[in-house]
């Protein structure tokens, strides 16, 4: 049978009369699948359909409230740079604050997380009380919406009469609130990353003479950061994205300015825009996230398999 | 490697106890290695090897009894654990080696970090120590580029860049495939040959036949029988010890 086709693809014919087995069967049922030059072309016919039939449906006549609405390239020029005459502001230079905050914010976020997460780690009776209040700001931070926070310390705040407390800039409060959440979140992350480094290494680092906090800073953080790094990456995505809950301020970052936008004009492709300038900074992104996630997965198979 | 008369004690252990719970894992230790000494703790799988060897350099407490390092009692009150290990070199089983760090690094980071050297100084001595290994041509790699034998030889390296005054070895091979333990008993051999003082927990009997001064053999957390290699593999006088090589040697290890 070497090299030839099988007569049925049951393969019934492999009985082995001499142990009266029953017979197996090593064959498919289903076609091969296409490979190479069919495979290609295949997909390529596929792909035309596809992207074809989307186009059809666009284009359609009963579509056309929707093309008018949400993808209007006039409307979302405008949008993207703004008409000061019309009271449009630009939703470009709003997604710029986004950027910014969003930047400024995670850097604030990875210290502050790192030390809420050590202090979580920490034994020793004089820090008790210190690791319950880590606890209860890890828990309420995660616990309670964005939005929420954001509304409370946003408007609530300025209401107390605190002075240059409550006299800040929005974008101020909004930073804060940002900080205050994801630092839960991002110290949960380095807290599991931490967890799973072995305790065999900080035994092999201790035993060379090193403090524990050497340990921690030389031994510890960097298999732990290398551990939790797609963790993190999925974190500032969703940060970036989070930093449109600023517009419950009254902040003209780049959803708030889309809405304005939207108001005047009674169209909505500022939207479309708006989501576009975001998905222009977490496509990037993500894909970098699940090519660092691809890189660790061989990583950790080549090390299993010595 | 041979008992030198007047050598000073390194370590010396007195009634050393410890628990895990309800469990005694050691039960009153008394043991004394002088300086150039080479001590292999012999037994069966759970009988406290790796436990006592903790508890020389601090990663375990015990429960009482006392540890003395140079006459100095470790459980005084001003001891400073790091100050205790900078001069106690420890080799695991499993190696350890830090995977984020290159081998140069891994050799050099006690160095630099406890010790303080300049990254220069201490790069130059670890090259060197990587050189009489065979594996300076590796300094540059990963650990898991290396092999079980390479990575065990580079992990002993870095605990000789502390230039520790006493090591201790728990079953360094282990975790190694039987073709690799050569090249690692091999440099251990020529410490001991090099009159380090060495504290070794290992089922290799018949290497601790070759290096070791003095042999003993522990049960159930205590040390049922010591002395010298010879007598303790030819004429055991303890039936626990004649049981326990008779193991050995069923199972083709001696
Ligand atoms: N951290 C620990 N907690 C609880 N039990 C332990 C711990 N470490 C060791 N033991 C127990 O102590 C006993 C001695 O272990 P060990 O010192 O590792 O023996 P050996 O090295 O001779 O095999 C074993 O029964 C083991 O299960
Ligand atoms: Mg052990």
């Amino acid at each position: 049978m070497v090299g030839q086709a099988p007569r049925d693809a049951t393969g019934g014919e492999a009985t082995s009369s001499v142990t009266g087995d029953p017979p197996i069967s090593l064959y498919s049922s289903h076609r091969p699948r296409l490979r190479g030059r069919a495979g290609a072309s295949a997909s390529a016919i596929s792909t035309v359909v596809v992207v074809g039939a989307i186009a059809l449906v666009l284009s359609s006549k009963s579509a056309g409230p929707f093309r008018n609405g949400f993808l209007d390239l006039h409307q979302m020029w405008l949008a993207l740079v703004g008409d000061p005459s019309k009271g449009i502001v630009s939703v470009g230079k709003g997604f710029f604050l986004n950027v910014w905050l969003s930047l400024l914010c995670e850097g604030l976020v990875l210290v502050l997380a790192l030390g809420v997460a050590t202090l979580r780690l920490t034994r020793g009776p004089v820090l008790l009380p210190f690791r319950g209040l880590a606890i209860a700001y890890t828990d309420f931070a995660r616990g309670v919406p964005v939005i929420l926070v954001m509304l409370w310390i946003g408007f609530g705040v300025p209401s107390l009469n605190l002075g240059s407390v409550s006299s800040q800039s929005p974008v101020v409060y909004a930073g804060f609130v940002l900080v205050f959440s994801y630092t839960a979140y991002v110290s949960e992350v380095y807290r599991a990353g931490i967890l799973s480094v072995p305790q065999a290494q900080v035994q092999a680092a201790r035993s060379l003479g090193l403090s524990s906090r050497t340990t921690l800073r030389r031994v510890v953080l960097p298999q732990a950061v290398r551990n939790v790094l797609p963790a993190l990456l999925n974190d500032f995505a969703s940060l970036q994205k989070d930093t449109a809950i600023v517009s419950t301020l009254g902040v003209a970052e780049a959803v708030h300015s889309a809405q304005i936008a939207g108001g005047v004009e009674f169209n909505y492709s500022g939207f479309t825009m708006a989501s576009i300038l975001f998905l222009l900074v977490t496509i990037p992104l993500t894909r970098y996230t699940d090519h660092v996630m691809a890189r660790d997965r061989t990583r950790r198979l080549a090390n299993a398999a010595t | 490697m041979t008992r030198v008369p007047g050598a000073p004690i390194v370590l010396r252990t007195t009634a050393v106890r410890k628990s895990f719970g309800d469990l005694e894992v050691l039960q009153g230790i008394d043991l004394a290695i002088a300086a150039h000494e080479v001590v292999c703790l012999i037994g069966s799988s759970g009988s406290g090897k790796s436990t006592f060897l903790r508890c020389c350099n601090l990663l375990e407490r015990i429960d009482s009894g006392t540890i003395e390092l140079f006459g100095h009692d470790l459980a005084h009150e001003r001891i400073d654990e790091n100050q205790v290990r900078r001069h106690i070199g420890m080799v695991f089983q499993s190696f350890n080696l830090f995977p984020h760090l290159s081998v140069l690094d891994n050799v050099t980071l006690g160095p630099r970090r406890v010790l303080g050297e300049e990254r220069r100084g201490a790069e130059r001595r670890a090259l060197e120590l990587l050189a009489r290994i065979g594996l300076a041509d590796k300094a540059a790699e990963y650990p898991d580029r290396l092999s079980g034998g390479q990575q065990q030889r580079v992990a002993i390296v870095r605990s000789l860049a502390m230039e520790p005054r006493l090591l201790l070895l728990d079953e360094i091979t282990s975790a190694l495939d039987p073709e690799l333990v050569s090249e690692v008993l091999e440099l251990v051999g020529e410490l001991a040959h090099q009159g380090m003082t060495m504290l070794i927990a290992t089922h290799e009997m018949g290497f601790a036949r070759e290096v070791a001064d003095s042999v003993c053999f522990l049960e159930g957390g205590s040390i049922v029988e010591s002395g010298p290699p010879e007598r303790i593999f030819e004429d055991p006088t303890e039936p626990a010890t004649r049981r326990f090589l008779q193991r050995i040697i069923a199972a083709g290890r001696l």
